[in-house]
């Protein structure tokens, strides 16, 4: 547990920097958009409920699909107007946290303003203000500390919705949150939590000193807070401005495998002298979009992934095959460099426990067909929207009771819990062996191969010191090794971290 | 005689694009250091025609002129601040210190620090407050306190023309006394002209010069306070310019013990 800790304190400097920088011109940008439609909205009351009504849509749309929403958003701009828009990390993130902290600010500052005494306002005309003067000099002043109420509100989200932008590609405290949680290391995960609340806390106290400063007309309150949050924003966001700029980036999925891989590619990389970053979370569709606009430099994908979902292709040919052709295609295609295959396979496999496998007489997807009406299925968030599955269920006519997703982790607590009969399991997955499963064969061979392969961006195809680097760890790892390393980050006990588990690759 | 200071011809106001008029066909000369009490019931248009004098309300019809010129000449920020105004709400800026809400117009006027500070002095003299008012926050003074403050600011640019709507109604009767009192002094201290818009026709009739009796948006009489107490031809008329008398006449019973 100290190790543990101590792991995610080493990683502080960096994501607490990185956090702080995407809140602050998230807030800053907010405030800059919400003040002048508060103004206009509090002038026109035609304009002011469709404004609101606006801001507070948005607020319903919840944080994680917001951000979502901004990549294709963004991978669309970027084609139409033929711009490099980078549609990953910094800049969709800063966005849909812009959008997010619309609504208090701009709530806030409507009623502020309209809410002005109107003996005050009267009297503000009749000195012979004109409209701006009155404004800057009347309402303004005295709407101030509900603005600052709502400014208050406005960064507690932003900094608790900044932990989502972790799955865009973008470092922040949410990086402990999403690891912790998918390799089940709750002291990540509440590290995480605690450390973007303390965040949101400190901020909110001093926004607070501010608000108050306002409202008493008390400068020394006023100045205090505004001076120590532009201090504290300052030295959390000084390491990362010291940091030299990363060099490579490296991609990771959400799961512990690629975690680890992508961990053993870093320090390949960090050997040679370079400096590495890496982006991990990424969904399945969307970091091969990455990799292939060079927002990632490399990362590790499966044969068979690669050849359903970006080839859209419905045959599954021998392994050596698919390899062969995945590598000419990619290349002619996307300009995706094949480097080779790691040397193990991570393939969809229905595994189900191994006594209830022997109670139901199923060894074969085939014998499972004859008893699936009656069995739960339990997959992982993307498995049933995968062409692997629509290909399963055609080739076996496959027809299941129910079906429940869940995040990998969670999916074999299903399955021993009894939640579910039969799971979309990995192959390589170290909880096989832990859990006694049994994997399902495929007489059909309806699966298609997923060797696992090291893929880099048409950014980085003539890097000969880059592909140098990463080249040992081709046919490197077996399948033991892997399933042995995922295991040692995936367990209750004795959990490694994933940069720990990359070591014993080696 | 002498140009008016003032002057309204044929002045109109509609606030539904001219299916009814809230005033109509006003047309009022009023001469410097004249003080006219506008009277009239609820909605007779008193008020409305007080603030087209410095375009708080537009004219939808007719024109005001200040020395002869249209008003419709000047920006209306510009027109106000060479009116002083005053009213029921008093609204001092509760944000600001009291020195600092005197000195709203003089500022906006662009005139030196010396020159505001001085005059901060001056105005706290002449409204009977001590000067170290002028540090003190306005919420903190009492309601006459408070509307002394007011007429000072409306009185910090030396405006010739004081525009008063209902200036002491929410006041207290001693106070209101007292302050409109106070504002008479004023009044032909520093040789104002004043419109005062009251529905109060006893202080109407102790205060001003000349009365102006509104209804339903026209000027139904028009007179000195002792003529217009001798009676008139308008019946509604009469029996509002009888009231003080029929207060007092009802005071002296009781004070005779009926």
């Amino acid at each position: 547990m100290a190790g543990q800790l101590s792991a995610a304190f080493r990683l502080l400097p960096n994501t607490l920097g990185q956090h702080v920088i995407l809140s602050l011109f998230a807030l800053l940008l907010g405030v800059a958009l919400s003040l002048p439609l508060a103004v206009v909205a509090a002038r026109h009351p035609k304009v002011r409920w469709p404004i609101l009504a606006l801001a507070s849509l948005i607020q319903t749309i919840p944080g994680l699909a917001l951000l979502a929403l901004f990549y294709p958003l963004l991978l669309a701009l970027a084609a139409l107007t033929h711009l490099k828009i980078p549609a990953l990390g910094f800049l969709p993130s800063l966005l849909a946290l812009t959008l997010y902290s619309i609504m208090p600010i701009l709530r806030n500052t409507v009623a502020g303003l309209t809410g002005v005494d109107a003996a005050v306002l009267e009297a503000a005309d009749g000195v012979g203000m004109t409209a701006s003067q009155k404004l800057w000099r009347v309402q303004a002043p005295l709407a101030a500390p509900v603005v600052m109420a709502g400014v208050r509100t406005a960064a507690v989200w932003t900094i608790g919705a900044a932990t989502l932008s972790t799955p865009v590609g973008q470092t922040s405290l949410g990086d402990y949150i999403f690891s912790g949680l998918q390799t089940e290391n709750w002291i990540y995960v509440l590290f995480g939590c605690a450390a973007a609340a303390v965040l949101a806390l400190v901020t909110d106290q001093l926004l607070g000193l501010i608000e108050t400063g306002l409202a008493r007309r008390d400068r020394r309150r006023l100045w205090t807070g505004a001076i120590l949050l532009l201090a504290g924003s300052l030295l959390a966001i000084a390491p990362v401005l010291a940091k030299p700029h990363a060099r490579y980036v490296i991609g990771a999925k959400n799961f512990s495998e690629q975690f680890i891989l992508a961990e053993a590619m870093g320090e390949r990389l960090r050997a040679t002298g370079a400096v590495v970053e890496t982006r991990q979370g990424l969904g399945s569709a969307v970091i091969f979009r990455a990799l292939q606009a060079g927002d990632i430099d490399a990362y590790v994908d499966y044969s068979g992934t690669i050849w359903t979902n970006v080839l859209g292709r419905r045959d599954a040919p021998e392994r050596k095959a698919m390899l062969a052709a995945l590598a000419t295609t990619l290349k002619a295609k996307y300009g995706v460099v094949l480097l080779g295959p790691l040397g193990f396979e991570n393939a969809y496999a229905l595994a189900m426990t191994s006594q209830r496998a022997q109670a139901l007489g199923v060894a074969s997807i085939a014998d499972l067909a004859v008893k699936a009406p009656g069995l739960t299925l339990g997959s992982d968030l993307e498995f049933l929207s995968r062409p692997e599955w629509s290909a399963l269920r055609t080739a076996y006519g496959l027809n299941f009771k129910a079906s429940k997703s869940y995040s990998p982790t969670f999916m074999y607590r299903a399955l021993s819990g009894g939640e579910a009969d039969v799971i979309s399991a990995f192959s390589s997955d170290g909880r096989i062996a832990q859990d006694r499963l049994t994997v399902l064969t495929d007489p059909k061979g309806a699966i298609p191969a997923y060797d696992a392969v090291l893929l880099i961006s048409p950014k980085r195809a003539g890097d000969r010191s880059f592909q140098d680097a990463l080249r040992p760890l081709i046919g490197a790892i077996g399948v033991e090794a892997m399933r042995a390393a995922n295991l040692s980050v995936d367990r209750d006990h004795d959990k490694m971290t994933p940069a720990q588990a990359a070591r014993t690759l080696r | 005689m002498a140009l008016p200071l003032i002057a309204l011809r044929n002045v109109g106001k509609s606030f539904d694009n001219g299916r009814t008029f809230a005033v109509q066909g006003v047309s009022l000369d009023i001469p410097a250091g004249q003080c006219v009490a506008l009277v009239g019931a609820s909605g007779s248009g008193k008020t409305t025609t007080l603030k087209m004098i410095n375009r708080l309300i537009a004219p939808s019809a007719g024109e005001v002129r200040l020395d002869d010129q249209p008003t419709s000449g000047l920006a209306a920020p510009q027109l106000r601040r060479q009116i002083g105004y005053v009213f029921q709400g008093i609204g001092l800026f509760p944000h600001m210190t009291v020195g600092e809400n005197i000195a709203v117009t003089p500022r906006l006027l662009g005139w030196s620090g010396p020159d505001i500070a001085a005059r901060i002095d001056e105005l706290l003299d002449l409204v009977a407050l001590p000067r170290a008012t002028a540090a003190r926050a306005p919420s903190a003074l009492s309601g006459g306190q408070q509307q002394r403050i007011g007429l000072a600011r409306a009185l910090a640019a030396r405006p010739r023309l004081m525009l008063m709507d209902e200036p002491f109604g929410a006041l207290d009767p001693v106070t209101r006394q007292e302050l409109g009192d106070a504002f008479i002094g004023l009044h032909r201290r520093l040789g104002l002209t004043t419109v005062m818009v009251t529905h109060d026709v006893q202080e109407a009739v102790l205060l001003a010069d000349r009365i102006v009796v509104m209804k339903a948006g026209r000027i139904a009489a028009d007179g000195a306070p002792r003529d217009l107490l001798a009676g008139h031809s308008d019946p509604d008329v009469a029996a509002l310019m009888a009231t003080p008398r029929i207060q007092a006449e009802r005071v002296a019973a009781r004070m005779a013990g009926a």
